[in-house]
């Protein structure tokens, strides 16, 4: 069956952007007059070298893989969420404010309702340009870019003029009972590494997309939306609802994040803590090729990227890591173009002499 | 407070607040209308802004620094041409990768330079130069430089043989195409002009504010496509979209003193054009093909 | 003279040859029909001409010289115009600036010359009769206006080897009759005219020879008084058009869809449907014939569910159809099988319960049921044969004639009371169709009602039972298909005989 080769032919591409980036990272840090290679040394070995290293990558990579989850999740839908960045700060906020403002309440309790805080505003915020794309067509691009910047002005202003610990731009610290465990619990070695359990629960969430996707009577019209909108419509698929369905949920997943940051971390909201993850969530789903399991991988690599040029920081400026994320991307979207019409090329010789195998 | 809001100075400083979402809404206009979706609008005026301010640095030439911004925002365009326009590829994920590109550069070389991310060495402005000196709003060469781009490309665009083909090619590029236009060359030709008009964003930014300085254009990328939008895709459109904005910021500016709501006064833009995009105030149509990479066969 | 002359032309998409060493000539001054079925390579031939596509192998002459047409902006530089089927219109730009766009005559600084445009284009709107309102935007003009705007851009270039593709598929029968005025103009000034067609009357009416194009090949060039459409038509299809199968007679019996008075809108919100009614009974397959835009889509959408109703009712065994029922009740084979019927990258299984996932076999509330699912593909695979035997291969990698019978599998095996088949066979191979047909009659027999539209009229004459004839959103006639002929029915089709049943 010659046909599922093709689908491994397509993993050249991705594999061939990440080479070809940390090719063009060499030339950067070239040209900042370190060596690359020694420069490259420290990088693989301070992240893959020893645990701590790994625990650091892992806390990195936990946000990514909830916002590239959403990403890939609305993508499969035929949706373009560019409002991973508004839902995740929304979501993060109403998580961080169930934990301080109900802090009498017992671990048990309150663990949970913090995370459903954070799924619920984050599904919220994703909604709203889902009920605008299902009832008045409105594009869903534009709309979740300006859900992201209405987001952060909203928070902004809960946070100074309401809540704010006096001189920062923090919230007051969350309940003790809805903090989540670091994973020094497990491994002594990573005392003082910020990674936390809840990695365990965005691996969850990507085992949950997998199976929703492929095992489920919504993750199947979902799928169907995305890949023919006439063919669904024939199918008797409600799309507006599923529209409205599937941005809700990518929301709520991307509403997690406050479990690693606010719960697992710094058991406080602060302004501008997301750094643009909902962003780099696209590049997360779209290097993982929207497979939800393929998102614990590159969010890894991502993360990886990310805590690698911080090792570095003293050698390169730590923004290589924007660098690399973008080269990353460009190359994905220009290698996947070439690999596709080599991999068409190849079908039409093939056809030659054998026309319907 | 009235007469404040009433006065030639606020006025001033809201066409002032107004020029760096203007120049790339106009950028933005010309990309669209050609069928190219340019939502790196925002990376492109933080790396004009940056080359603006390096090239001013070394040649103390204010409009030295500013050819070179715009320059520089051309570049960041092709590279967006070339992927989404010759490669036919994501054009959404491709300017996401270059807002995030121009992020990494600017505080990467801005540390090299600088020997600081976060900030460049003071510039020169254009303070020395006026147009019509003694006559506000007239005496800023910028300004002026604006406002004359905004008439003359609103002719071009409606009223050229450039226009109606880069129009052509963005509702229908079969069409165009098979009525001899190129459609990949009107094309990266929009998208370079809104590389230009972005980079004379970013410069004027630089510029205004004598420095560069992180992550300085703020999201006017992204309020500049929304004026786009609100403007439904014309010059002059635009152009009142973005003195709108501009007249709220000001506002907003004023209020911050007395009221602690400044931030519902940002979010304006970005509601009004939720409002406009689902139909509420009149019908905001983009170009049939926008967005939509031209395969041949 | 030649005016264009093709050696040898191949031009493949991936597997598939579109054109198989084709040769193809056209003497100047002539009208010259190019014949065949739907993906007969005409289209594609005539593309290459124009230079939108580039041909693999062969050789273009135009006017004894050869050349390299890459683009269509070459073809136009060479005097080649070209009306496409889907017209290449700027719904949103004027007509005039329609017109001129690529050739513009301009002022100082690139302004364009608007009024010498306006000046030209109304003398040539006035030699040639092709009056229109040059101020209008283009989507505001009827699909007959809107052709003659292309025509009008074909002059403006001053081609003089025009190619016309199905030119007639959306006019009305006056309209036709203009049409092929200004074509003998044309013809009288010495344009070379190339007709894309599959109407063999317009073909004997209008052209001085055809050409026959068959699977990517041409079968055969002649001179048309020298031929008959009989025999075209033998040619087009390769095999001589007997193959009557005959069903046993349907037992009238009680009526299972009742149809009446029904109005819809098109996509445009324009009235496509008003006052149809009809009733088909068990056992019984009736056939709607119509010229492509005359309502019948827009029919096959309202009872499909795919379209609201304007007026009337539509009943199943008395029951109002509704979005809930409507899910049992109806079996739908729909035009477009690609984009409509089946998810291209679904796999087979995928495909085979699309429409039907919700089923409760399928899916207890929220999750599937994977073994029933993947039963159920396996048997559908044996029982219709589709091929590769692969429930897991995806659907576009399927041959054309497979993907319809995963389509068929599915919506037979649903077991409905009524079945719509909207053109069940085009575009499949022999073996494919006789599937289709065979299957359909064999629902017949077991008493389905059947409604089967078609743009095959041998195919409505050898399957229905009874025929109606849509015109203009009108249900004109319907006729015994036993008592009437194709070209009885053409008269109707074109609105000839107007005769309201």
């Amino acid at each position: 069956m010659k046909y599922y080769k093709t689908s491994l032919l397509q993993l050249i591409g991705p594999l061939l952007a990440l080479l070809l980036s940390f090719l063009i990272g060499g030339i950067f840090i070239f040209f900042v007059g370190r060596d690359p290679i020694l420069v490259y040394e420290r990088f693989f070995s301070q992240t893959l070298g020893n645990a701590y290293g790994m625990s650091q990558v892992l806390f990195k990579a936990t946000p990514l893989m909830f916002t590239g989850l959403c990403v890939a999740l609305s993508f499969r839908a035929g949706l373009f969420n560019i409002g991973a960045e508004g839902q995740l700060i929304i979501g993060t906020f109403l998580t961080a404010w169930v934990g301080f403002t109900f802090n009498s309440l017992p671990a048990l309790v309150l663990i949970p309702f913090c995370l459903i805080a954070g799924i619920l505003g984050g599904a919220f915020w994703g909604a709203i340009p889902g009920v605008l794309k299902a009832k008045f067509g409105a594009h869903e691009v534009i709309n979740t870019i300006m859900m992201n910047f209405i987001a952060a002005a909203l928070v902004s202003y809960l946070v100074i003029n309401v809540y704010a610990v006096p001189a920062t731009i923090h919230t007051p610290q969350i309940s003790p009972a809805s903090e989540l465990p670091r994973l020094d619990f497990l491994v002594d070695s990573l005392r003082g590494s910020p990674a936390n359990v809840s990695v365990f629960l965005a691996l969850t969430a990507s085992i949950f997309c997998y199976y929703f996707l492929w095992k489920t009577r919504w993750g199947y019209e979902l799928r169907a939306l995305g890949l023919s909108r006439s063919a669904s419509e024939y199918a008797g698929i409600n799309i507006g609802q599923r529209t409205i369905m599937t941005l809700a949920l990518s929301g709520g997943i991307a509403g997690l994040v406050g479990s690693n940051f606010v719960m697992g971390y710094k058991h406080y909201f602060e302004l501008g803590f997301s750094e643009g993850i909902g962003y780099i969530g696209i590049a997360v789903a779209l290097l993982a090729k929207n497979h939800p399991l393929g998102i614990i991988l590159t969010a890894v690599f991502f993360g990886i990227l990310e805590y690698g040029t911080l090792t570095i920081g003293t050698f390169v400026p730590k923004e290589l890591s924007n660098i690399l994320q973008a080269i990353v991307i460009l190359f994905v979207l220009i290698t996947s173009k070439l690999i596709n019409w080599w991999i068409r090329q190849l079908q039409a010789l093939t056809a030659i002499g054998n026309v319907h195998a | 407070m009235l007469e404040s809001v009433f006065s030639i100075a606020f006025f001033v400083q809201s066409l002032r607040i107004s020029l760096p979402y203007a120049l790339p809404a106009l950028g933005a206009t010309f990309s669209e209308r050609s069928g190219v979706i340019n939502i790196a609008l925002e990376g492109i005026m933080l790396i004009s802004a940056f080359a603006t301010t390096v090239g001013t640095y070394y040649s103390n030439e204010p409009f030295m620094g500013i050819l070179i911004g715009a320059l520089a925002g051309m570049l960041t365009a092709l590279l967006h041409g070339i992927i989404s326009v010759t490669f036919k590829a994501d054009q959404i994920v491709s300017g996401i990768a270059i807002n995030v590109l121009a992020i990494g550069l600017t505080k990467f070389s801005c540390q090299l330079i600088f020997h600081s991310s976060s900030n460049s060495a003071r510039i020169v402005g254009l303070e020395q130069w006026k147009f019509l000196p003694n006559i506000p709003i007239l005496d800023n060469p910028f300004i002026v430089g604006t406002i004359i781009l905004f008439l003359m490309l609103q002719v071009v665009l409606f009223k050229t043989t450039f226009g109606l083909r880069l129009r052509a090619v963005g509702e229908h590029p079969e069409a165009a195409d098979t009525a001899g236009v190129n459609v990949k060359r009107m094309r990266h030709l929009g998208v370079l002009i809104s590389g230009a008009l972005a980079g004379l964003g970013g410069a004027w930014l630089a510029i205004d504010q004598h420095s560069f300085t992180d992550g300085m254009t703020a999201g006017r990328g992204f309020i500049a496509l929304a004026a786009m939008i609100i403007g439904k895709w014309t010059p002059y459109g635009a152009a009142g979209a973005c003195l709108l904005f501009g007249f709220a910021e000001s506002l907003s500016i004023q209020l911050q003193s007395t009221s602690h709501a400044v931030q519902f006064i940002q979010m304006i833009p970005y509601v009004l054009t939720m409002i406009v995009l689902a139909g509420f105030i009149g019908r905001a149509t983009p170009p049939a093909a926008d967005g939509i990479p031209y395969e041949k066969e | 003279m030649p005016a264009v002359e093709m050696h040898n032309i191949t031009k493949r998409f991936g597997i598939i040859k579109a054109n198989d060493a084709v040769d193809f000539s056209v003497d100047k001054g002539e009208i010259h029909a190019l014949v065949g079925e739907n993906g007969a390579g005409k289209t594609t031939l005539m593309k290459i001409l124009y230079g939108m596509y580039q041909p693999n192998e062969g050789k273009i002459f135009i006017n004894n010289r050869q050349e390299t047409v890459s683009s269509p902006a070459i073809a136009i530089a060479k005097g080649i115009g070209m009306v496409h089927q889907h017209f290449m219109l700027i719904p949103t730009l004027t007509v005039t600036e329609n017109i001129v766009l690529g050739n513009e005559p301009t002022l100082r600084f690139d302004l364009i010359d608007l009024r010498r445009a306006q000046q030209e284009l109304q003398k040539l709107t006035e030699t040639y009769h092709l009056i229109v309102d040059l101020q209008a935007k283009v989507e505001t003009l009827s699909v007959g206006m809107q052709q003659r705007v292309e025509i009008l851009k074909m002059l403006y270039r001053n081609a003089d080897i025009l190619i016309l593709d199905e030119p007639t598929a959306v006019l009305t029968p006056q309209e036709v009759e203009e049409l092929f005025n200004t074509l003998s103009h044309f013809k009288n000034q010495c344009k070379t005219i190339i007709l894309i067609t599959h109407k063999l009357s317009e073909v004997m009416a209008i052209s001085d020879r055809v050409t026959v194009m068959r699977h990517g090949q041409v079968v055969a060039c002649v001179e048309t008084k020298l031929t008959n459409q009989v025999e075209l038509a033998r040619m087009m299809v390769g095999k001589e058009m007997e193959g009557v199968i005959v069903g046993g007679n349907p037992f009238i019996s009680h009526p299972v869809v009742v149809v009446e008075q029904l109005a819809a809108m098109n996509d445009k919100k324009l009235s496509a449907l008003h006052d149809v009614s009809f009733t088909i009974s068990e056992g019984e397959i009736l056939g709607i014939a119509a010229i492509e835009g005359n309502g019948q889509a827009e029919l096959v959408q309202v009872i499909a569910g795919l379209r609201k109703i304007a007026q009337g009712s539509i009943k199943v065994n008395n029951q109002v159809l509704n979005d809930s029922n409507r899910r049992t009740l109806i079996a739908h084979i729909p035009e477009d099988r690609t984009h409509r019927g089946l998810v291209l990258d679904f796999t087979v299984a995928e495909n085979l319960i699309l429409g039907r996932h919700y089923e409760p076999q399928y899916s207890k509330r929220f999750l599937f049921h994977q073994q029933t699912i993947v039963q159920f593909a396996e048997t559908m695979i044996q029982e219709h044969d589709i091929r590769p035997r692969d429930k897991d291969l995806v659907m576009r990698h399927l041959s054309g004639g497979n993907q319809q019978k995963t389509i068929v599998a599915r919506e037979l095996s649903k077991n409905a009371p009524v079945i719509i088949a909207h053109q069940p066979t085009r575009g499949l191979d022999i073996g494919a169709t006789e599937f289709v047909h065979t299957a359909l009659l064999s629902e017949r027999d077991h008493g389905k009602a059947i409604l089967l539209v078609s743009s095959d009229l041998t195919e409505l004459l050898t399957l229905a039972d009874r025929i109606a004839v849509m015109y203009e959103g009108h249900i004109v006639t319907v006729l015994n298909a036993k008592d009437t002929s194709e070209r009885e029915l053409g008269m109707y089709m074109t609105g000839v005989i107007k005769k309201v049943a």
